[in-house]
């Protein structure tokens, strides 16, 4: 076969092998995330079956599905919801962010990794996953409780978080001076600052400039727009991850409602792109060796988890049932914690992050949501 | 009434809820991807939703429906309360009436009486303020708001023109 028809017939042998992952996944009732990994594990170097030809392709997709991923969490959030969230979680985002950053960092110098990769190893067990989350409450029928709001400031405080921590870790992973990294960390958050001020007055305007009756014309309007502004972002040494989010925290109004089910499918199909390529790029050997590292520190991040949400809780007034609900719902960690360690592959004295990062998530997105269904099963429903 | 509480989900939606006299929560999650959730707590643990129903758009309409019916005439026995003089009556078209099949602008009620034809019902659909063409058919019934005595000339005229 000539080198095309080679590429589409990989390719779409990816593709395929990746709805099959997901219908396992909607079978098992378990996020696809984790089967996603697991396949790329399984199609990389030293794996089942080596994907070669297609690598190219996929290497862009997964920067894609990166951009999406970020794009979309940031038009799912309006400025309003930002703000108010971060104001009612501070004290205990910030105590999250303490106890669940260590772990990873802790872990990161203990296996000598000198101190950038262990820092990215924190934000790896810091960050709980809004998608599986998400997922999570709905699909338990956990959105009516009295927890939820907290659960999800919670979310709201990490991934504003993240924006500050993404070109933080960006530019540590460059290398570059002290002021070099002072400087990249102080343009990110102004420009977060400027677009959440952007989305708080003009949101609506914007919303309405970019998005159009027309679905071609709002999907090529956004897509473009955040390819470029995510293009120099990454040239700024911010990370093309921060710019994508940042353009969908500016965007906000009723014209994103629609705008919602015209991206979904395309962050679907690149995000799975992304998850099977950075699996592509771990080296399946790696793993066992880091696996004992991976459950211990997963044991440890579970529980900093559960007390980072009894805390939030019991501070909004919860119950005690209520406060164990919120800390198991947080346990999950996902797509972010391998968009930082995606970052991170590459640096150097950090050969072994993206298989420890791998098996971290692939067991915490698994064993979060069951430790939270096991707790508290489905409420019993009138109908079905 | 009981204060129904606003509370935003980021990334997920909205919810609406309110806790009943004997200490149940309940409320209506509006998702962003259109579906609704209608849930009830248990006053043992008010945190957590007991029970909840998916309702579709239709599912909604037909709850709303049901539950609304009593809230119109709730709310207009209210404000019969609140204006002194005021009356609401349901008068219905009978097949003898001079007025069924023509419009509520020939019979000229609120020049003749002062009184104002707030909604038409129609095989149990309401059709809200209705304008001068439109056409009032034998079985309608007309809300009229007006004073007793001119709901009493509505009547009459209804009747016998």
């Amino acid at each position: 076969m000539d080198h095309e028809a080679l590429l589409l017939v990989e390719l779409g042998g990816v593709v395929l092998a990746l709805g099959v992952l997901a219908r396992l996944a909607g079978r098992l009732g378990i996020s696809p995330i984790p089967l996603y990994l697991l396949g790329g594990l399984a199609l990389g170097e030293g794996g089942l079956v080596p994907v070669v030809t297609s690598e190219e392709f996929i290497e862009v997709g997964a920067a894609l599905g990166v951009i999406f991923l970020l794009l979309m969490l940031g038009l799912d959030y309006s400025a309003r919801e930002l703000v108010a969230g971060v104001r009612s979680v501070a004290t205990a985002g910030i105590l999250d962010l303490a106890l669940n950053f260590t772990p990873g960092f802790v872990a990161g110098l203990i296996l000598g990794w000198g101190v950038v990769p262990s820092l990215f190893m924190g934000g790896v067990t810091y960050i709980s996953s809004t998608g599986v989350i998400a997922k999570l409450l709905i699909d338990l029928r956990w959105t009516g409780n009295r927890e939820t709001p907290v659960i999800l400031s919670i979310l709201v405080f990490e991934d504003l978080a993240m924006a500050v921590l993404l070109p933080t870790l960006a530019a540590l992973a460059l290398g570059g001076s002290t002021w070099g990294v002072l400087i990249s960390i102080g343009v990110a958050i102004t420009l977060m600052v400027s677009a959440i001020s952007v989305a708080y007055w003009q949101g609506d305007r914007l919303g309405s400039l970019v998005f159009h009756r027309s679905d071609e014309v709002s999907l090529l309007t956004v897509f473009g727009l955040t390819l470029v502004v995510a293009g120099i972002a990454e040239g700024a040494n911010i990370s093309a991850a921060v710019g994508a989010f940042l353009v969908g925290i500016s965007l906000s109004g009723e014209a994103v409602k629609k705008a919602h089910s015209l991206l979904t499918p395309l962050r679907d199909l690149f995000a799975a792109v992304f998850f099977v390529f950075f699996g592509l790029s771990t080296d399946p050997s790696a793993i066992p060796d880091v696996l004992l590292v991976a459950v211990g520190l997963g044991m440890v991040t579970a529980v900093t988890k559960l007390v980072t949400g009894w805390y939030a809780a019991r501070r909004s007034g919860i119950g005690r049932s209520g406060r164990l609900r919120t800390g198991l719902a947080l346990i999950a960690r996902g797509e972010f914690s391998i968009v930082i360690a995606g970052l991170a592959v590459g640096i150097p004295g950090a050969d072994d992050l993206p298989a420890l990062a791998a098996a971290y998530v692939l067991l915490m997105a698994v064993s979060g949501p069951v430790a939270a269904k096991l707790a508290d099963p489905v409420p019993r429903q009138v109908a079905t | 009434m009981p204060k129904i509480e606003e509370t935003s989900l980021p990334g997920v939606g909205m919810r609406h809820d309110f806790t009943t006299e004997d200490g149940n929560r309940i409320g209506v999650v509006h998702h962003r991807s259109g579906r609704r959730e209608l849930f009830f707590s248990s006053p043992d643990d008010p945190d957590r939703v007991r029970h909840s129903v998916v309702l579709s758009d239709e599912d909604s309409h037909a709850l709303s429906e049901a539950l609304g019916g009593s809230t119109v005439i709730e709310n207009l026995t209210s404000l019969q309360q609140q204006i002194e003089g005021l009356a609401i009556d349901w008068l219905t078209i009978h097949p003898q009436s001079p007025y069924s099949g023509r419009t509520i602008g020939d019979a000229r009620i609120r020049t003749r009486t002062g009184v104002s034809v707030v909604a038409v019902i129609r095989d149990d659909q309401a059709y809200p303020a209705p304008g001068p063409e439109f056409n009032v058919e034998s079985g309608d019934t007309l809300v009229v708001v007006g004073t007793p005595d001119g709901i009493n000339a509505v009547d009459a005229i209804l009747t016998v023109g």
